[in-house]
Formats: C-alpha cells, structure tokens, sequence
C-alpha cells in the first residue's frame, strides 16, 4: 500500500491529480456501507450479545462472561469441539493425499487425464444439498449402493450414520467426495509453474521417477501443499450442512460439529446470547488458521 | 510421474497400479451420481419391492414429469436465480467502483479503510450469523429478497479483487484522460472498466456458484416455503427419506435440481476452475 502513496506524491509535483478529495469518497462509499451495516456492524453486535442474556429482538440483561462459563460447562459444547477437531483430522489429510496423488496423475496433455480432470472436480459445483442426498441415499441401509456393493461380495455393508463409532467417518467419506476438486486443481497448477528444464536435466543425469518425484517435485510444491492444508482446515472447520441433513448432529451428539451447536442453540432453542458466544469462540478458532494463511500467501507475494 | 511422460498406460507394474487407482477414485465419483440417475428413472413401487432393479430395465420418465407437475422446485429454482443473480450484478457493481475507488483515486483516510476492508476477509461468515440475524428481524427484511441478497453483498472478496485488478492497469492509461479533462466516473467507465472483463468473470462467477450453493443463510432468513432458495427447498423434501415411498421422485428432484450447475459446469468449466482456484488462493 506503501507504493502508490509515494507514486502519487512524486506525480503531485506536476499536475495534483492524485490529491486526496472527498467527492473520490463516493466510489467507495456504497460497498463502504454495506460493509459497516452488514459486516462489520454484526462482528462487534454478535460480541456484545455473547456478553447478555439476549433473545430474537433484543441483547436483554448484561451478565458478564456467564455465556461462556455456560459453554464450558455444557458438555455437547465440548462435544462439538472434539467433533469439529476430528472432522477435520479426517477430511484434511485425505483431502491433501488424494488431491496430490490426482494432481501427479493427471498433470499430462492427454485426453483422458482432461476427463478425469473434469470428473474429479464436478462435484465441487454441487450443493451441499445435493451432496447429502447422494450420499444418504448411497449409505441407506439394505436398499443403498453401498450395501448392494457389499452384498455383491458376500458382506454387510458398514452402517455409516447410525453406527456411533463410525458416523463421522460417513460424513467425512461424502465431504471429501464434495471437495476434493479444489485441492487438485491447486497442485495441478503449482505442478505446472515448475520449469521444465528441470526435469530434463534430471532426465540426463539418469534420475529415476521416483527421485525426480522426491527431490525435484515435491520440494517444489510444498508452499501450495501447505496453503491447501490450511484453506481445508479453515473451510473444515466450518462443518455444518452435511452434519445437519445427513445425520442431525447423532447419533447422541457424536457428528455434532460446533457451527451445527450454533444453529441449534441461536436458531431453535433461540438462546442468542448463548449461541454468540459459542460463535465467538468458533471465530477465535478460525482467525488462527485463517492468519496463517494470511502470513503464508504474503510471504509468497515478497519471494 | 512427472508431465513429460507421455501416458498414464505406461509400461511398468507401478504404472499399472497408479492408473488402477485412478480408475477405482474415478468410479467412486461417478458411481454415486450415476445410481441417482439410475433410481430417479425408476418406478417407485418396482424400487420398493426389489432394490436391485435399479440396475436394469425398465425405466420411466415419470418420476421427471411429476417433479415438473406437482412440485416447488420451480420456483425455488427461480428463487434461487433472483437471489445469486441479484447478488452477482450488485457485487460486481460494488466492488468495481470501490476497486476503482481504493486503486487510483486519493480521499482522507484511504488507507486506514482498506486495511480494515482487507481486516473484513479474515471474518467467517458464522461469527456475524446471529447478530445478523437479529439486525433482519429488526429491519423486516427475514422472507425478502433483499434479506437474501445483502449479507453476501457485504464480503470483502470482490473489493479485494477488483483493487488488485485495477493496479495492475498502467497509470498512463487513465492519467492521459484525466489530463484532458475528463471525468473520473468517465475514466472509470469509458477507459479502465473495459479492461476488467477477466476479472469480472472471476468475481462473477465465484460469487453466482456461491450464492447458488449457499445453504446456511437461507435456511434461517426464508422460513416461508415460497421464499426458499433450491438448496433449502430440496433439504426440506428430504428429511426422513428412510421411510419415503417415492425414492424415485426425491432423486428426481434431486437431478433435477443438480443438473443446470452440472451442466454450466461442462460447458464454462476452465473459468469455473480458474475462479474457484484464484479464490481460494486469492
């Protein structure tokens, strides 16, 4: 931002077309509006309300950090927490595998990778509405895709969403079908800005695939696979649509994740204050992640 | 593995393995959206008495012409094109100008307000949600399209982008046409917007498919059924499907509702792919 502030200043010194003036406000003006009104205005209201007893209409008595003793002492809140963690221990590493191994697979000007390119990052267009209800009617027990699959073997399918032991890893399967197209595409592209005149060079010095893969490749592509563990963890943590409509949050709590503990605090038990502070806490979660993202994508902007 | 071997049918065992992973992944994919095709040109009572029939004949379009005929889906569809749409137009308008705005032109305090604009990106949409909320009721905007429309119209993206966009235009472009007197929202208009068609197919695009996709908003701001957007109206057909005697016409509408996006994907899907990547890295 340092740079056009100095360009201006030297330019100023013949024609003062760059000199600050109110009316240039205007261009900013209404996005600057809405921004005040819907975003801004709302991040520090949800904090007030998460120090009150609010309800729908109004933020009611003050009562200090009573929201937040009652969060921590609400065991499905700590629940949710857990839940949210171990979602994303699922999704993220398999999420980054999966779309590295496709990436290295299908990064060649072939026809058929191109399809492949295309199949693997179609379900990324689709709503979470849809995606849930592929998969809830795929995981339905004795009738589904599933269960005919492992009938077809002789087995018994596992009962993904009902069983507590292994509900979450039901969700997790469905999301990471849902976004495993981004994470591709990101090292298809960071597999594309390495030069060329390596790999020929590693070529002439007899390197085999797997070292030109080990100390030519992946060292190339580790800042991206960084950046997509971190957008992942931050787009992760915010499980909510396919928790909701695939098992509710059951069986007993157990794929309940802190964004659907939110909805169901603030939006059907209607205990505002409550859910703003359950909120807060989400977003303090978030920032982490979301500032190392920011550090990461900076550093790459300098280099 | 790396690009310059030419195909993925190559010669060796590790060859042989790798492809038979894809494939296996490639069907994984394409399985489960091809059996709810497959289900949703089923009769309902033959899928009822004997699951596997999904796999053959006979099939019927009468699952499609009852969704067609008796269901909402229409005017969620229509719902759910007001709203992305909407949000789509006024982004692009707002951002543009703001772009413009904190990219070229000088006022009291530029500065400090990108910075808080930047500052808005880190925000998650969950942390504003309630307060959000209750600021709609106050203002009666909850089963509107407006009250739809707004909250998306508030991300700092577009603004981001399009400042981004703007400095990378070479100042002698719009300098030589403020020397001559023109007016900034004529530089604006006539000289740089021009320039940012690509731009504004990203942002375009980026914020359509979101709006589109966006699940949470909707569901607590249109409570009323003819208000839903198509994510919410399809989700609140599919509770209890466990029980449901119509699989067929639930995935009916289902496809129904998946296949526009699917296929503008087909057809824009380098742009598509380009926008959702240049966001996510931004």
């Amino acid at each position: 931002m340092a740079d056009p502030v100095n360009g201006n200043a030297r330019r100023a010194e013949s024609v003062d077309i760059y000199a600050p003036q109110w009316r240039n406000f205007l261009f900013v003006a209404p996005y600057l509006f809405i921004f005040a009104a819907f975003l801004v205005f709302p991040l520090f209201w949800g904090i007030w309300l998460s120090f009150h007893k609010a309800d729908t209409f109004s933020s009611g008595p003050f009562i200090g950090f009573g929201n937040y003793a009652r969060l921590f002492r609400d065991g499905i809140f700590l629940q949710s927490i857990w839940n949210t963690f171990y979602f994303v221990f699922l999704t993220v590493p398999a999420l980054a595998l999966i779309g590295l191994f496709l990436a290295l697979c299908l990064n060649r000007q072939t026809r058929s990778a191109a399809v492949l390119r295309t199949l693997f990052f179609s379900s990324s267009v689709l709503s979470v509405t849809i995606v849930t209800l592929i998969w809830r009617i795929v995981y339905i027990p004795d009738m589904g895709l599933l269960s005919m699959i492992y009938g077809f073997f002789g087995a018994k399918a596992p009962a993904f969403l009902s069983d507590p032991d292994i509900a979450m890893i039901g969700i997790a399967i469905a999301t990471i079908w849902w976004c495993i197209g981004l994470p591709m595409m990101l090292f298809l592209s960071a597999l594309q800005q390495i030069p060329q005149d390596i790999y020929e060079a590693a070529a002439l010095d007899n390197a085999n695939r797997w070292q030109t893969l080990r100390s030519i490749t992946l060292p190339s592509i580790k800042r991206t696979f960084v950046l997509v563990v971190i957008i992942q963890i931050v787009f992760q943590f915010q499980l909510f649509g396919q928790a909701w409509l695939m098992t509710k949050g059951g069986p007993n709590n157990l794929t309940k994740p802190i964004v659907l503990y939110i909805y169901n605090t603030a939006f059907q038990r209607w205990d505002i204050g409550l859910g703003a502070a359950a909120s807060e806490i989400l977003f303090l979660l978030i920032l982490v992640a979301a500032m190392a993202q920011f550090l990461l994508t900076r550093r790459k902007a300098d280099a | 593995m790396a690009s310059h071997n030419a195909e993925i049918r190559g010669r060796s065992f590790g060859d042989r393995v790798l492809f038979g992973l894809v494939i296996l992944l490639a069907f994984a994919m394409a399985g489960p959206v091809l059996y709810v095709i497959a289900l949703s040109l089923k009769d309902n009572k033959e899928l009822m008495v004997d699951p596997h029939s999904v796999f053959h004949l006979p099939y019927t379009i009468k699952n499609y012409i009852d969704t067609v005929g008796t269901s909402n889906v229409f005017s969620w569809v229509l719902n759910s094109f007001i709203v992305a749409g909407g949000l789509t137009v006024l982004t692009l308008i707002l951002s543009s100008l703001a772009g413009y705005g904190f990219a070229r032109l000088n006022f009291p305090g530029r500065d400090v307000l990108f910075v808080i604009v930047l500052l808005g990106l880190a925000v998650p949409e969950q942390a504003v949600l309630i307060a959000r909320h209750q600021i709609f009721s106050w203002l009666g905007l909850h089963n509107t399209y407006p009250g739809l429309i707004l909250p998306g119209l508030s991300s700092a993206f577009g603004v981001f982008l399009m400042t981004q966009y703007f400095r990378a235009i070479p100042r002698e472009l719009d300098e030589a046409a403020i020397l001559d007197n023109a007016s900034r929202l004529r530089v604006f208009w006539k000289v740089l917007l021009p320039l940012t068609v690509p731009a504004q197919a990203t942002l375009g695009i980026f914020t359509f498919l979101g709006a589109w996709n966006d699940y949470f908003w909707p569901l607590i701001s249109a409570t009323r059924k003819e208000m839903f957007t198509l994510t919410v109206g399809i989700a609140s057909t599919q509770q209890n499907f466990a029980q449901s005697q119509g699989i067929g016409f639930l995935m009916a509408q289902a496809v129904f509702a998946g296949a526009p996006i699917l296929i503008i994907y087909l057809f824009f899907q380098k742009y598509i792919v380009t926008a959702v990547s240049g966001a996510a890295v931004r």
